[in-house]
């Protein structure tokens, strides 16, 4: 039968799967959005901006594991998405992103919204695509897919010339793809997985450290598994989190620059360490060389550049972590019975609790000034942990990452390797746009949520009743932390002299406005929030300008050398215009 | 340590860019390149010259294959292997010194591939030590202009890979 180029992007895309598309029209994509109009299987959510239309099918992936899907013209559309695509690309989220393009013979010719969108997201993308030919469109459209969902996961771009929408082709349906230049490793070596057995066998301070590579490959039952067989203590990196559950007594929460004391201690003290789809960011790390200095290290990671980029490793298995995560246990099963392990790990695990009962995750509760931390914790104990949180980049995300325990995967939307602001509220429309029922909380900063604010327009229009809990202490508050620690208190532009009164905003849109500030009103604003169901909320929670995230590394120190909040110098405060 | 890699890859358009992105993006340096088509138009092979530690060598071996349009990447450094380059020299020796050069352009087996009455553009092919040492003598003389192709290197037979 013989297509339109733009039939042709929508019968695969129903062949892929495809419900929702996140997208925003221009003059070269109206051949595909004409066809939109009246189809009936994929609904478009039109955001506001096209940055959040990328992060929307970002959140839309992180919450599903389905690839999330946008749609935008060409120019100043494309490059708009550039930060959703590299936002996406460091945390090996599967998106699809279909850019319009000028018609080819208009390419190279500096044409009316021409831009070079291949050649700028080349770097941050996993593969990207422009279509010269109506008759690649339906390969190339399922190659992207197949490359965006499998291996280590990531953003793919199609450039759609509008000549290619509109040229007639015969549509093919390729049945597979064959790339000869892309085969994922999905198997971990059968020797290495007894190597990395048999030294869980003989560790007496063994410790798991679990990444997003563990939600993406579904492997939780097998780490919790593991864990509880072998009675090992498991901390989960920011991307990770969620992949074990927070509440579990063997839980440690996050490691490094704001991990948990206990969880760096372990790590530093370990005779083991077991890095499941993790990649050792520095933010993990800390000063490479003084990280992990006892530890065996057991690298499990799906992409093989990831093993020994940044630490030693001494026994690296490249596969799909629930593979192999299956083959160390079933290894050890032959091997040695359950009981002999709660023996071996007994000193240490009194070890760590010991490491908890020094330092637990905690601030300094406040009866007139109302903590972050919280509304972090209120927010949890609310919901009784049962919903999707997304979060913006900064102390709101360090805040959330620490009191807002997950038991489940693909409920924590955060931009942990590129860090952007401005993520959380467009992810989290993503997500209860793929949930319409579950509670969706984006845990924002004042400075963060007014870089997407626009989409607030969006979550009016399609009735989708994203929480949003603003911790507003009219600062760039992670910036001002280092500055107030760092650079001798010099709170160069990082304070926000204008903030918008956001209830007003969030009327002025036609979403709930709600706003707390005393401590006394936290509890009833996030009940009232949460009693919404057919519009966006704003809660405008006025807090502590001076509160910090406490444990901190400094900068370049090793991940044991933290500092906590009761060991800040003398109050200097310096006189700053006080917030409200 | 210098390593010569051999880079299979599909012969489409923006791959040299995928893989010169790769190096300079994250920051490592090509000394040389050279690609051509393989007897099969639709690949390509590329050789790359780079210099790094082992971790960086390894890291670049792991990116490359990364990419989706590479098929095959080889670190010829560490099989035997035979490299060639090439080279074009325009001298413009002086009347006396004609003879000399030709003389030397004969002991290099090179070949005068084009003449005029000032100036002899000579061909040499060679690994680069005979490279060099072409052009060290050929300096005293006068070089006008010089071109190199960059290295292309190929394993030797029953070399395992």
């Amino acid at each position: 039968m013989k297509m339109l180029g733009a039939q042709i992007v929508i019968e695969c895309l129903k062949r892929e799967g495809v419900k929702h598309i996140f997208g925003y029209p221009g003059g070269v994509v109206l051949n595909i959005f004409d066809l939109l109009y009246d189809d009936r299987d994929i609904q478009v959510i039109l955001t506001r901006h096209e940055q959040g239309a990328v992060h929307a099918a970002d959140g839309y992936a992180r919450s599903t594991g389905k690839p999330g899907v946008a749609l935008v013209t060409s120019g100043p559309g494309a490059t708009n998405t550039v930060t959703g695509i590299a936002t996406a690309y460091m945390d090996s989220i599967p998106i699809v992103v279909f850019s319009g393009q000028v018609p080819t013979m208009l390419i190279g010719n500096d044409a009316f919204q021409e831009a070079d969108i291949v050649g700028i997201t080349r770097p941050c993308t996993k593969h990207n695509y422009l279509v010269k030919d109506v008759k690649d469109l339906a390969r190339i459209i399922r190659e992207a897919f197949h490359i965006a969902t499998t291996g280590r996961p990531g953003p793919v771009l199609i450039d759609l010339p509008k000549d290619v929408t509109s040229d007639k082709t015969q549509f093919v349906w390729p049945e597979s793809v064959s790339l000869r230049g892309y085969n994922p490793k999905y198997e971990g070596n059968r020797w290495m997985i007894k190597q990395a057995a048999h030294a869980i066998q003989k560790a007496k301070r063994a410790v798991i450290v679990a990444g997003g590579g563990v939600i993406h490959s579904d492997a939780t039952k097998e780490l919790k598994e593991l864990a509880e067989f072998t009675q090992i203590p498991v901390i989960m990196t920011l991307m990770g989190l969620g992949a074990f559950p927070g509440t579990h007594k063997l839980a440690l929460g996050m490691p490094g620059m704001h991990g948990s004391y206990y969880a760096n201690m372990a790590i530093q003290n370990s005779d083991l360490l077991i890095a499941v789809g993790m990649r050792f960011d520095d933010r993990v790390t800390g000063r490479i060389k003084d990280f992990a200095p006892e530890a065996k290290i057991i690298h499990i990671d799906i992409d093989p550049s990831s093993i020994r980029k940044n630490v030693r490793v001494d026994i690296p298995i490249v596969g799909d972590a629930k593979r192999v995560l299956k083959g160390i246990l079933n290894v050890l099963k032959e091997e040695k019975e359950k009981n002999q392990w709660d023996e071996i790990r007994k000193a240490w695990l009194k070890q760590i609790n010991r490491w908890k009962k020094e330092h637990p995750l905690t601030y300094e509760y406040d009866e007139n000034v109302i903590k972050p931390q919280f509304v972090v914790e209120k927010l949890y104990e609310l919901t009784k942990g049962d919903a999707i949180v997304a979060t913006e980049v900064g102390q709101n995300q360090m805040w959330a990452a620490q009191f807002f325990k997950l038991n489940r995967p693909r409920s924590w939307l955060t931009s942990g390797g590129l860090g952007t602001m401005g993520y959380g509220f467009p992810a989290a429309m993503g997500a209860q746009v793929a949930h319409p029922n579950k509670t969706v909380i984006d845990i924002a900063g004042d400075g963060s949520i007014q870089m997407n604010i626009q989409e607030l327009a969006t979550c009016v229009t399609y009735k989708l009743p994203v929480k949003v809990a603003i911790l507003n202490n009219r600062y760039l508050g992670m910036v001002r932390q280092w500055q107030e620690l760092f650079y001798r208190e010099r709170y160069s532009y990082s304070h926000l002299d204008t903030v918008p009164d956001f209830v007003k905003v969030a009327e002025a849109y036609g979403a709930v406005g709600l706003r707390a500030e005393h401590p006394s009103e936290v509890e009833p604003v996030i009940r009232e929030a949460l009693k919404v169901k057919d519009r966006p909320v704003f809660m405008d929670f006025i807090v502590d300008w001076k509160e910090k995230v406490f444990p901190m590394v400094p900068a370049g120190a090793a991940i044991h050398e933290m500092i906590f909040g009761e060991e800040k110098r003398p109050k200097k405060e310096k006189k700053l215009r006080a917030v409200k | 340590m210098r390593h010569t890699i051999s880079v299979l890859v599909e012969n489409k358009f923006g791959v040299l860019s995928r893989v010169a992105g790769l190096f300079s993006g994250r920051g490592y340096n090509i000394e040389s390149l050279s690609v051509g088509e393989t007897i099969d138009p639709q690949l390509s092979i590329m050789t790359i010259v780079t210099t790094g530690d082992d971790q960086i060598i390894e890291q670049i071996t792991k990116q490359l294959n990364k990419l989706i349009d590479v098929i095959k990447v080889v670190d010829l450094t560490e099989i035997d292997h035979v490299e060639r380059e090439m080279v074009l020299v325009k001298v413009a020796p002086k009347q006396e010194d004609k003879a000399e050069v030709l003389r030397l352009t004969e002991i290099f087996r090179g070949r005068v591939v084009d003449s005029s009455p000032r100036t002899y553009t000579v061909e040499i092919t060679g690994d680069e030590r005979k490279i060099e040492a072409f052009v060290e003598l050929m300096k005293p003389f006068g070089i006008k202009e010089f071109v190199r192709t960059g290295k292309i290197a190929i394993a030797r037979e029953g070399v395992k890979r």
